[in-house]
């Protein structure tokens, strides 16, 4: 229920919002109460939440206890379709009746929550959601329906979740809490080179948080050059230990695994490090480091295995080369890094190198950050440029050689250009491939119980509940197709969805430099930072796409999202007083529109 | 459109502008000879952020604009240029040596993250000050070039009425001046309160005039006050590295939500701010060697006390500059109790074409963005046919202590006494900042609450974040209650992973339910 629409479920709020400005009324712009969109519609008045979760909580114990359930209406024939074929396997069967019962528009709208199906018949067998009649009838003539019938609550458990990464723990958590018997799967197949970590997944381990945590490093490096300036004096001579921050980060990590670990037991949930894999339906088998097998059945199933880091394909890149998966646990300083890809995980990884003194080259096939505002990612290349990081544009690597060993040892890499014939060749100590990741969804036997996947992406199609094409299978994270890998990036996308709706000529763009008051005293470069926001002028101007470049980027743009869902518009923008004196307050008194063509390079201070 | 000019002059002169423009020729009958002898369409006394805001909007609308500004010098003699309080001796100032305290921290976070930085590391005051003045500096060369620019006039004249059009500026040199206009903008601001009861407060004690612009370490310093003004100034002083006593007579941050307030002074003391609560200063003397001796009374128990210090800087409230600007010549009232300029909603003072607006006011907020704010909305609807308010609800702030407070809206004791305890639902949490782990960091008061109805949807009401880069954090989301957003679409809104700010919208524990709000994992 997480993805209903950004529409508030309350009553009354469109004349709630008023009376908690009354006392200044705002003229004209009264006329166009461009919050009030995103509100307008709320269901009907007067439905307190707390009722339609007691209903709720109704049908999902009515689904619980039933072995099945037909939500029907007397009158459809398709209903009375199914009502036959059980009747003709001899099943009993939990028949509601939804034009004969007082609230069966209220069952219906929550049954479509629940379901995602707005339609009657809906089937329900062993609390398996079978869908309509249709599937129904596919479902018995595949020998799933039986299948599904004979199963009783002879499971070991309720629900088996496969990867134990931020996906599937809040999952299993969840179900938990809500009195489920849970179990998680997590085994991480060691890198190429070898590496492995514990539970948690990709963020705790070997994405956001040591990334981050290096990140503020590299930033730490900039606060030394930057505290000189601000009255601080200490030696000179300021050197980077990459083995103290590694293990400083490590340990870290290793907190967050235990900690991970011990809120599954403090739920209940059974927590087992071996690799599952299906072997038919509703069983899996799992396999521990030492090769010992064990078999486990669920009546459902989350799919929460995640990505891996890809390779290049190319002579020596599992040899030689690294990914993210090793870097942020290397014992030893990288040195002369050659980062290929140009995904942010690319350009981040090489902007904490940088920052740390590396020499640091990136080779990019093509564009930066794929999918992002590309305005932005140019300025966030020329600020990497700018500040040490070297870029080799339109090459790629076709093969990379070691000419020493050691930590680090030295590497020859050789990359042709990816429009013309020309090659080139350097010496690095390490090559740090980013070039994208894959679906760990190959060998997790979902061809055993038919669970389609991409077959070119690796990615599992779902329905708007998670759903894969096996009923009791749902997928969660990053191995979903069509779903934005990194969810954040709503921004993004609501933009994209608007270029897509409107197409580009609607929109309006406010845009500015400015210089962070911090930068100032520490002589850093005016002009660097910029702020855009993009307006949907057919809409109130309503902010589509917010964009900022610049310290704490971050946390300026977690409330503006928050904003955004509640429909902000520029007048709104201009309306709020900023706080200052900060950063996020420029999109208070963002003035010069792009079209405009006028000069945004901040002279003083506005 | 004759008769319309002949209906507005029944209402005064305060629409003559716009019997200007509608028809020119009309404007000598409108008021006698006077109106159109007068030098400016608007003057503006008092350049700092509201009253720059002013000038520099009227200007761009194509009006005669002239702006007069006088800094007084402090007591101590401080003295600065234009721009005002928030550029000079406020906001600007005070957020850099903010950031020199950060770093000083910061400093100490590098180790952990494999810097190798040899000790020890002393701060050195001058070399901060001086950097700190220079960027203030060329912020004011910025602004007068701004109203060239714009071709603004500006008089560096003290000013005072001598009649409702007419106002007298005295130079440095003692040649006087006479200034009239049309409309005119009050916004002079306010300056530290002096405790003059006080024996030997006015001689030897420095206000947030002064610390800014000192040359030589404070040293060894008493902060008196409790306003956010003092508690910034102590943070930062304590930051970089001087023993400092913050005294207060009874709460901290009154206004402020308490329980946030006591988390920021309950940070400070754990960091090593000194605070000696429920004393009041008595006396203040100098001792032969130069340094000064407070003497106070503890209230609660009546007993005194003595303390040495290098310096004592009061920090007790701000007075408003309203008594050298005859305000009566001109038939403007002032609040008896506060000397704070009366106006209406529209910044409109007793005398309809004289406006205040900014610290100056009776009942504003004391921010830079809400006066730049108001003044802009004021000459839009003097000089652009604009009819929008300033909306002074929901102002959003951030107190710049070492552990910043980030707030908008109403605090908890505000919320619970306008909609009843059993209307409100609070939702908080303590979180600890991803960069404090490795750097070995506590953090008991990083902190998030957010106060809402508790009807569903459970509209927003306030926000109150402790943390890091509080500021930043909090601007969204003050666009957010602008929005009338609800519980129900913060939780809907994805964070961004690892930020703080992402906590708010994580928030799950209310406070009704007792739970423990400590997050943990990620």
């Amino acid at each position: 229920m997480e993805r209903s629409p950004p529409q508030s479920p309350g009553p009354g709020k469109a004349g709630d919002a008023p009376n908690r400005r009354s006392g200044h009324v705002q003229g004209a712009r009264v006329l166009s109460p461009p919050g009030r969109r995103a509100r307008l519609s709320s269901p009907g008045p007067s439905r307190s939440s707390e009722a339609r979760e007691e209903l709720r909580r109704r049908l999902l114990g009515l689904i619980e206890r039933s072995r099945v359930v037909i939500f029907s209406k007397s009158y459809c024939p398709h209903s009375t379709r199914v009502k036959e074929l059980f009747s003709s396997l001899g099943v009993e069967c939990n028949v509601l009746e939804l034009d004969q019962v007082d609230d069966g528009a209220r069952v219906q709208e929550v049954l479509s929550e629940i379901t995602n199906q707005k339609t009657v018949p809906n089937i329900f067998v062993n609390k398996v959601h079978v869908g309509g009649c249709d599937q129904t009838f596919q479902a018995y003539q595949s020998g799933l329906l039986q299948k599904l019938l004979q199963e009783d609550s002879a499971y070991d458990y309720d629900l088996i979740i496969i990867g134990g990464g931020s996906g599937g723990l809040s999952c299993a958590k969840e179900a938990a809490i809500l009195g489920k018997k849970v179990m998680v799967l997590d085994f991480v197949v060691p890198s190429p080179q070898g590496t492995s970590w514990g539970l948690g997944g990709t963020c705790v381990n070997v994405g956001c948080i040591p990334k981050k945590l290096m990140h503020q490093a590299a930033l730490l490096g900039q606060a030394l050059c930057d505290s000189r300036k601000f009255g601080w004096e200490y030696n000179q001579q300021v050197r980077h230990n990459w083995e103290t921050m590694t293990k400083a980060i490590q340990n870290h990590i290793s907190s967050l695994n235990w900690g991970y670990r011990l809120s599954l037991r403090e739920k209940a949930v059974a927590y087992v490090n071996s690799y599952g894999e299906f072997v038919e339906h509703h069983k899996i088998k799992a396999t521990n480091k030492k090769g010992q097998e064990t078999y486990y059945t669920a009546a459902q199933f989350v799919i929460a295995t995640g990505e891996r880091p890809r390779y290049l394909g190319i002579q020596g890149d599992k040899e030689y080369c690294i990914t993210s998966d090793d870097l942020f646990s290397l014992p030893y300083c990288p040195g002369k890094t050659l980062v290929v890809g140009a995904s942010y995980v690319a350009l981040e990884c090489a902007g904490f190198l940088a920052g740390f003194g590396l020499d640091v080259t990136v080779m990019v096939r093509s564009i930066l950050l794929r999918g992002f505002d590309q305005e932005m990612a140019e300025k966030v290349g020329s600020y990497m440029e700018q500040h040490g990081v070297k870029f080799l544009r339109k090459f790629i690597p076709v093969m990379v050689q070691q000419l020493e060993k050691g930590s680090p040892g030295k590497l020859k890499v050789l990359a042709k250009s990816s429009e013309g014939t020309e090659t080139i060749e350097e010496v690095y100590n390490t090559v740090l491939l980013a070039i994208g990741r894959d679906s760990c969804t190959r060998k997790i036997g979902l061809e055993k119980i038919g669970v389609k996947i991409n077959e070119k992406s690796g990615k599992i199609p779902v329905n708007d509940v998670e759903q894969t094409n096996v009923p009791y299978v749902y997928a969660v994270g990053d191995i979903l197709e069509d779903k934005p890998e990194l969810t954040p990036v709503a921004i993004q996308s609501g933009k994209l969805l608007a270029r897509r709706l409107f197409g580009a000529s609607l929109e309006k763009i406010y845009h500015t430099l400015f210089w962070p008051l911090e930068w100032t005293v520490a002589g850093r470069e005016n002009n660097t930072c910029y702020a855009k926001i993009i307006c949907n002028k057919f809409d109130h101007d309503r902010v589509i796409g917010f964009h900022i470049l610049g310290p704490n980027a971050g946390e300026v743009t977690q409330g503006f999202a928050a904003a955004m869902k509640c429909g902000l518009t520029k007048q709104l923008l201009d309306d709020t007083i900023g706080i200052h004196p900060t950063c996020g307050e420029v999109f208070t008194t963002l003035e010069i529109t792009k079209s405009s063509g006028l000069d945004i390079t901040q002279k003083g201070c506005g | 459109m004759a008769a319309m000019a002949v209906a507005l002059r029944g209402l005064g002169g305060r629409f003559r502008w716009r019997t200007q423009a509608v028809a020119g020729g009309v404007r000598g009958a409108a008021r006698g000879a006077a109106a159109g002898q007068r030098d400016y369409d608007l003057l503006v006394v008092g350049g700092g952020s509201g009253g720059l805001a002013c000038a520099k909007e009227a200007a761009q609308l194509g009006r005669k604009v002239a702006v007069v500004d006088y800094v007084e010098p402090s007591p101590q003699g401080t003295r600065w240029g234009l721009g005002g309080t928030c550029v000079n001796v406020g906001c600007i100032p005070k957020k850099l040596m903010h950031q020199a305290a950060l770093l000083g921290g910061l400093i100490q976070d590098a180790p952990h993250y494999g810097w190798e930085v040899a000790q020890p590391v002393l701060h050195d005051w001058r070399k901060m000050a001086e950097a700190v003045q220079n960027h203030v500096k060329s912020l004011n060369w910025g602004h007068r070039v701004q109203l060239q620019d714009r071709k603004v006039k500006y008089f560096n004249i003290k000013a005072s009425f001598v009649d409702e059009h007419t106002v007298c500026g005295v130079a440095k040199g003692g040649k006087e001046i006479l200034l009239s206009a049309d409309h005119i903008i009050i916004a002079t601001g306010g300056r530290p309160r002096y405790p003059t009861h006080i024996e030997g407060a006015l001689e030897y004690g420095i206000t947030s005039d002064d610390i800014f612009w000192l040359k030589e370490s404070p040293g060894k310093t008493l902060v008196v006050g409790a306003s956010y003004v003092a508690l910034e100034c102590a943070g930062f002083l304590t930051g970089i590295g001087l023993d400092t006593t913050i005294m207060m007579r009874s709460i901290p941050l009154r206004g402020f939500d308490q329980q946030m307030s006591s988390l920021v002074i309950e940070h400070m003391a754990s960091h090593g701010t000194r605070f000696l609560r429920g004393c009041a200063p008595s006396r203040v003397r100098r001792l032969p060697d130069g340094q000064l001796q407070v003497t106070w009374e503890d209230r609660a128990t009546g007993k005194e006390d003595m303390g040495t210090f290098d310096t004592v800087l009061w920090a007790i409230g701000r007075v408003p500059d309203t008594r050298s600007l005859n305000l009566e010549k001109a038939g403007v009232d002032t609040s008896p109790d506060t000397q704070k300029i009366l106006v209406d909603s529209r910044e409109a003072t007793s005398v309809p074409h004289i406006y205040a607006i900014g610290d100056v006011v009776e009942g504003r907020p004391e921010l830079t963005p809400t006066a730049i704010m108001a003044g802009r909305l004021l000459v839009q609807r003097l000089f652009g046919g604009s009819s929008d308010l300033m909306d002074y609800d929901n102002v959003p702030t951030t107190v710049f202590t070492p552990l910043e407070y980030g707030c908008v809206g109403l605090s908890e004791e505000e919320a619970v006494a306008r909609h009843g305890q059993e209307h409100v639902e609070v939702y908080h949490a303590h979180y600890k900042p991803l960069e404090f782990t490795v750097a070995g960091r506590d953090a008991s008061q990083c902190y998030v609450k957010m106060v809402c109805l508790r009807e569903p949807p459970q509209l927003l009401l306030g926000l109150h974040f402790l943390g890091p880069n509080a500021g930043e954090v909090t601007q969204g989301f003050a666009l957010g209650i602008k929005c009338g957003a609800s519980y129900a679409q913060v939780m809907r809104t994805v964070g961004i992973h690892p930020t703080c700010s992402e906590e708010v919208v994580k928030l799950r524990i209310s406070k009704r339910s007792g739970l423990d709000p400590t997050v943990t994992g990620c």
